[in-house]
C-alpha cells in the first residue's frame, strides 16, 4: 500500500482501572527485506477481551509470535504485570503465563482428552505418570470451563469445536494470565461459536486477559472490549469496541481516511456501454447458488467476456473461497456452474484449465511458484501439463515463450535459467502471470496479484489486466486494496461473512460505499 | 555450470561423488597394481573394472527407479521384495517347464516376471497416489509381504535352474560386454530419454517440489506418481532377473536383501535430495558405482569381514557430510574473508519465519 499509516501510539481509548498485565512497547521485528513490525506498542488488561485487527500482512501474526516467544524481537520491551520480561522461547512464554491456542488445533487425535490436556506435565508418582491424578486434574479443568466431556474419551471422537475447547482447557491449566486465541472460530458454526464465547466470557470473569483474533467483524463486535488495529506493520491505534463504528474500523484496517476516500474519484469507464451489450449474450461463466459448506454460502456470480469483475471484501469474507470454486481449486457442494451456457462440474484445476479458466492463487509461495525450477520451467508448466507429458514443448518453443513473456512483462533478471526462488516477489508474480497467459485463458482469476510487490510492478500488472480485458478476456480481480479494484473493474461484487452482499456496476461507486458494504449494511 | 576457476570445482553438483569414486578406485590401484587392467579374451572383456560394472548393474537399476520415486517426495522400500518375486517367478516357470533351455520359455518367464512387477508397482502407486498413504508405509507393506509372496511362488524352496538362455541375462556376454551391463545401460538410456525428451522429468520435479502449485497448474500428479512407482518396480524386477540368473537360482529369502538401502544410498550420494524435486540420473549412476566400488574395495584391500559394514558406513558418512549444505557453507566461509556474509543459520531461520 502506498498510504502512510496513521501512527497514533497515544491511545484513543481510556484505560480501565488497574495496570496492564501485558505491555509491549516499541516492538520492531524485521525479516530480510521486510519490516514486519515497526515500533508497535500493544497492551492488555486483566479480565478483558482484546481484538487484534488488520488485513493480511498487517503484522498481526508477527505480533502474536513476538508475544508468545516464537520470534525474537529486534527492539522494544515487553513487560508482564509491570516486571520486564525477556521471552526467549514458547516454553518460557507459557511458563510466564502466556498461553496460545492456534488456528489449527495442535492436539494429538489418537490420545485421550485427559492425556491431551495434561501432556508434558502429567502428575508423577515415584517417577511414573499417575494416570488417576492426570484424569482427575483434567476433569477439574474441564469442569472449570463447564464442559461436559469424558476425560477418558479419545480426542478424535470429538468435533473440531470441542477439540478447540479442549485446547483452551489445556492452555488455561498453566495458570494463564494471558490467553491468545488465533482465529479460533474460523471452522466453527454459529452454535459452536456461542459455546466458545461462553467459555471465553467465563475466563474473562476469572481475570484472564484474552487476545482474540478473527476475521469475522460480527464476532469481534460481540465478544471484545477493546481493539488494536495494525496496518502494514505499524500501529494504527487502540480503541474501545463500543465507541468504534464498523465502517470506521474497516477504514482503519484498509487505510485512507473517510474524507479522502469520499472525494476519491473513480475512473470513468468506457465499460458502461460495453456491459449493456454484454448483457444480451451468454456470459462466459455463470454460477448459480455455488457454495461449499464451511467455506462460502451459495453465491451467484456472472462473468462476461471482456469484463473485469472485482471481488471486494475482507480476508475470510468468501472472496478467495468463491474464486476457488469457479476455478476447480475446491469442489463446490451446492449450486451449479455454467460455462458458455453449458453445465459443467469443475472437479479439479485441470478440468477448469480445459475450459480455459486459470486461477492465480493469493498464496504465491505455497500455491504458485515452483521454487527450485527455473523461470522457463515455471512459465511453461501449466501449458505443458495441459498438453500432457508425451507432447513435450520443444526446447526452442520453451525459450521463445519464456523470452517473449520476460520481455513483455519485464521480468528481472531477464534470464530464463534463473531459479524462481531467487526472484523478487513482484517478478515471481509476473512469472506466474506468464504461466497463466501461456495457456491463453478465456477467464483469468487473479487473487491478490499485487500483494507485497513494489509500486512499479503493481502498476504494470494493473495495466496488463486492463489490456487483457480489452482483448476480450474475462478477468476476476481480487484485491484487498479497494482503489485498485475500483480502478480496474467493470463490475464489483462485495463479499461479507461468506456471502455476496452486493453486485454493482462500477459507475459512480466510491471506495467509501464499498467499505460501507464490507463493514455491514446497518452501520454504513 | 560455468566454472570460473579450480577453486569453484567443489561446488559443482557432482564433484564430491566423482571425487569419492576416483579416490576409491585409486586406493584399489595402490593395493593391487593390476586393478585397471582390462583383458580381451575369447571376444569378452575381463577385469576388475568390468566386474564392478557388472556387479553394480542390479543396484544401478534399482537406484534408477528409486531416483524418480524420490524426486516425487516418495520412497520405495519394496524393491528388494520385488527383486525376490521376479526371480522366484521366472525361475519357477523355467524349472517347471518341459524345455528350460528353449529361448521361448525364457522369454515367457521374463515377460511374466516383468508383467507381474507392473502389478506390484501399480499397487504401490495406488496406495500412495490414490489413498494418500505415506510412501514409506505404503511400500513397507509390500516390502514385508513381498518376500512372503516369493516364498509362496517357490513353495519355500530355493529353485535352481539350468537354462543356458536364462543364464545370459546375469552372466552372459553381448557385444563383448557382460549382458547385465548392456541391459542396465539400455535401461539408463531409456529412463534418461523418457524423462528428458518428454515432459515427464519437468512434471516429476514440479510435483516433488510443490505438489499444491502443480495441482493448480493442472499437473496430473496422481498419474505421475503412479508412473514412477510402476517404473521403480519394473527396474527392480529386471534387477531380480539379473541376480537370479547370475546365481542360476531363486532364493526368496536372500535375493535382493537390503538392496533398497543400497539404492537409496546411491541416490543420496548422487546428490538427489530425499525431500524431492531436482534429481540427477547421472548422479545416481555415479552413486551406484561408488557403492559397488566400496564393496569391491573391501575385498581387494582385505578388510576383515567383521568391520566391513563399519568401513562402508564411514565412507558413506563422509560423502554425505561433504555434500551437506551446512558444511559446504562453513567451508566456503573459511575461504572468504570473515564478515563478508551473514551466518547461514540466521538467514535460513528468518526465511522460515517469513513463510509462516
Amino acid at each position: 500500500m502506498t498510504t502512510t499509516p496513521v501512527s497514533s501510539p497515544a491511545t484513543d481509548a481510556p484505560a480501565p482501572a488497574g495496570d496492564p498485565v501485558i505491555e509491549m512497547t516499541d516492538i520492531s521485528i524485521s525479516f530480510p527485506g521486510v519490516k514486519a513490525l515497526d515500533s508497535v506498542s500493544f497492551r492488555m488488561f486483566p479480565g478483558e477481551v482484546h481484538s487484534l485487527m488488520g488485513e493480511n500482512g498487517a503484522g498481526k501474526s508477527t505480533l502474536i509470535k513476538a508475544l508468545t516467544g516464537v520470534y525474537a524481537i529486534d527492539s522494544g520491551t515487553i513487560s508482564l504485570a509491570g516486571a520486564p520480561l525477556v521471552i526467549s522461547g514458547p516454553a518460557q512464554a507459557q511458563a510466564a503465563g502466556i498461553s496460545t491456542v492456534y488456528q489449527e488445533v495442535n492436539l494429538l487425535p489418537n490420545l485421550s482428552v485427559a492425556e491431551n490436556i495434561m501432556l508434558g506435565r502429567e502428575p508423577r508418582r515415584f517417577g511414573v505418570i499417575d494416570w488417576r491424578a492426570t484424569r482427575e486434574r483434567a476433569a477439574e479443568l474441564l469442569e472449570r470451563l463447564h464442559l461436559d466431556i469424558d476425560p477418558g474419551s479419545q480426542l478424535s471422537a470429538h468435533s473440531l469445536a470441542v477439540q478447540q475447547l479442549i485446547a483452551i482447557a489445556r492452555a488455561t491449566d498453566v495458570d494463564a494470565k494471558v490467553l491468545v486465541l488465533d482465529e479460533p472460530t474460523s471452522s466453527l458454526d454459529a452454535d459452536e461459536v456461542s459455546e466458545l464465547f461462553r467459555v471465553i466470557r467465563g475466563l474473562k470473569d476469572a481475570g484472564v486477559a484474552i487476545l482474540f483474533v478473527s476475521h469475522f467483524l460480527d464476532q469481534v463486535y460481540e465478544i471484545s472490549d477493546r481493539l488494536t488495529v495494525l496496518r502494514n506493520g505499524a500501529l494504527v491505534g487502540e480503541y474501545l469496541t463500543r465507541e468504534m463504528l464498523r465502517i470506521e474500523l474497516v477504514h482503519k484496517m484498509i487505510g485512507k481516511e473517510l474524507a479522502t476516500l469520499e472525494s476519491l474519484e473513480t475512473k470513468t469507464r468506457v465499460a458502461a456501454v460495453e456491459s449493456d451489450a454484454a448483457e444480451a449474450e451468454v456470459p462466459y461463466l455463470r454460477a448459480s447458488g455455488l457454495g461449499r459448506t464451511g467455506s462460502v454460502e451459495p453465491t451467484d456470480l456472472t462473468i462476461h467476456q471482456g469484463e473485469v469483475v472485482g471481488l471486494a471484501g475482507l480476508l475470510g469474507s468468501g472472496r478467495t473461497e468463491i474464486a476457488r470454486l469457479i476455478t476447480g481449486a475446491d469442489r463446490a457442494d451446492s449450486g451449479e456452474l455454467r460455462i458458455r451456457g453449458e453445465r459443467r462440474r469443475l472437479r479439479t484445476p485441470r478440468a477448469a484449465l480445459r475450459d480455459r479458466i486459470a486461477y492465480s492463487s493469493e498464496d504465491r509461495k505455497r500455491e504458485g511458484i515452483v521454487e527450485e525450477l527455473s523461470v522457463r520451467d515455471n512459465i511453461v508448466l501449466a501449458l505443458q501439463a495441459d498438453r500432457g507429458w508425451l507432447r513435450r514443448i520443444s526446447r526452442r518453443r520453451q525459450d521463445e515463450l519464456a523470452q517473449s513473456y520476460i520481455s513483455a512483462l519485464g521480468i528481472r533478471p531477464a534470464n530464463p535459467d534463473a531459479l524462481v526462488r531467487n526472484l523478487s516477489g513482484g517478478n515471481q508474480q509476473k512469472v506466474l502471470l506468464a504461466r497463466w497467459l501461456a495457456v491463453a485463458p478465456r477467464l483469468l482469476v487473479l487473487d491478490e496479484p499485487t500483494r507485497g510487490i513494489d509500486v512499479g510492478a503493481k502498476a504494470e500488472i494493473q495495466k496488463l489486466v486492463s489490456s487483457l480485458a480489452d482483448e476480450g478476456m474475462a478477468v476476476v480481480f481480487i484485491s484487498a486494496e479497494l482503489e485498485e479494484v475500483l480502478r480496474l473493474s467493470h463490475r464489483i461484487a462485495v463479499m461479507r461473512d461468506r456471502r455476496k452482499v452486493a453486485d454493482l456496476p462500477n459507475e459512480d461507486v466510491t471506495v467509501g460505499e464499498i467499505m460501507g458494504l464490507i463493514a455491514s449494511g446497518a452501520d454504513a | 555450470m560455468n566454472l570460473s576457476s579450480i577453486a569453484d570445482l567443489p561446488k559443482a553438483r557432482l564433484f564430491w561423488p566423482i571425487a569419492t569414486l576416483a579416490a576409491l578406485l585409486l586406493l584399489n590401484l595402490a593395493v593391487s597394481p593390476g586393478f585397471f587392467q582390462i583383458q580381451f579374451q575369447n571376444g569378452h572383456l575381463f577385469g576388475s573394472l568390468i566386474d564392478i560394472l557388472r556387479n553394480g548393474a542390479p543396484t544401478l537399476l534399482v537406484a534408477l527407479g528409486m531416483t524418480l520415486v524420490i524426486a516425487t517426495r516418495g520412497i520405495d522400500l519394496s524393491v528388494g521384495a520385488v527383486v525376490a518375486i521376479a526371480g522366484a517367478l521366472a525361475c519357477t516357470i523355467i524349472a517347471d517347464s518341459p524345455s528350460p533351455d528353449s529361448v521361448g520359455t525364457v522369454l515367457f518367464a521374463v515377460t511374466v516376471a516383468v508383467g507381474f512387477s507392473l502389478v506390484l508397482g501399480a499397487w504401490n502407486g495406488l496406495l500412495v497416489a490414490v489413498f494418500g498413504i505415506q510412501p514409506i508405509i505404503a511400500t513397507l507393506i509390500l516390502m514385508t509381504a513381498g518376500r512372503g509372496i516369493a516364498m509362496l511362488i517357490t513353495e519355500g524352496q530355493i529353485i535352481t535352474v539350468s537354462s543356458a538362455p536364462y543364464k545370459v541375462i546375469g552372466a552372459g556376454y553381448w557385444f563383448g560386454l557382460p549382458a547385465s551391463i548392456v541391459i542396465a545401460a539400455a535401461m539408463f538410456v531409456v529412463a534418461a530419454l523418457l524423462t528428458r525428451k518428454t515432459a515427464l522429468g519437468l512434471l516429476i520435479e514440479s510435483v516433488g517440489i510443490n505438489p499444491v502449485a502443480s495441482r493448480l497448474a493442472g499437473v496430473r500428479a496422481r498419474g505421475i506418481i503412479w508412473t514412477v512407482y510402476v517404473f521403480s518396480a519394473v527396474c527392480a524386477a529386471v534387477a531380480g532377473l539379473m541376480i537370479s540368473s547370475n546365481v542360476t537360482a531363486a532364493d526368496a529369502n536372500s535375493a535382493g536383501l537390503w538392496i533398497e538401502m543400497d539404492a537409496i544410498l546411491a541416490v543420496v550420494i548422487g546428490g538427489t535430495s530425499l525431500a524431492g524435486g531436482r534429481y540427477s540420473l547421472t548422479g545416481t549412476l555415479i552413486g551406484a558405482f561408488v557403492i559397488q566400488t566400496l564393496t569391491t574395495t573391501v575385498y581387494t584391500v582385505g578388510i576383515a569381514p567383521s568391520i566391513t559394514l563399519v568401513f562402508k558406513a564411514l565412507v558413506v558418512i563422509a560423502v554425505c557430510l561433504l555434500q551437506s549444505p551446512v558444511l559446504q557453507q562453513r567451508l566456503q566461509a573459511r575461504r572468504r574473508p570473515p564478515g563478508s556474509r551473514p551466518p547461514a543459520s540466521a538467514v535460513t531461520a528468518k526465511k522460515g519465519a517469513l513463510v509462516s
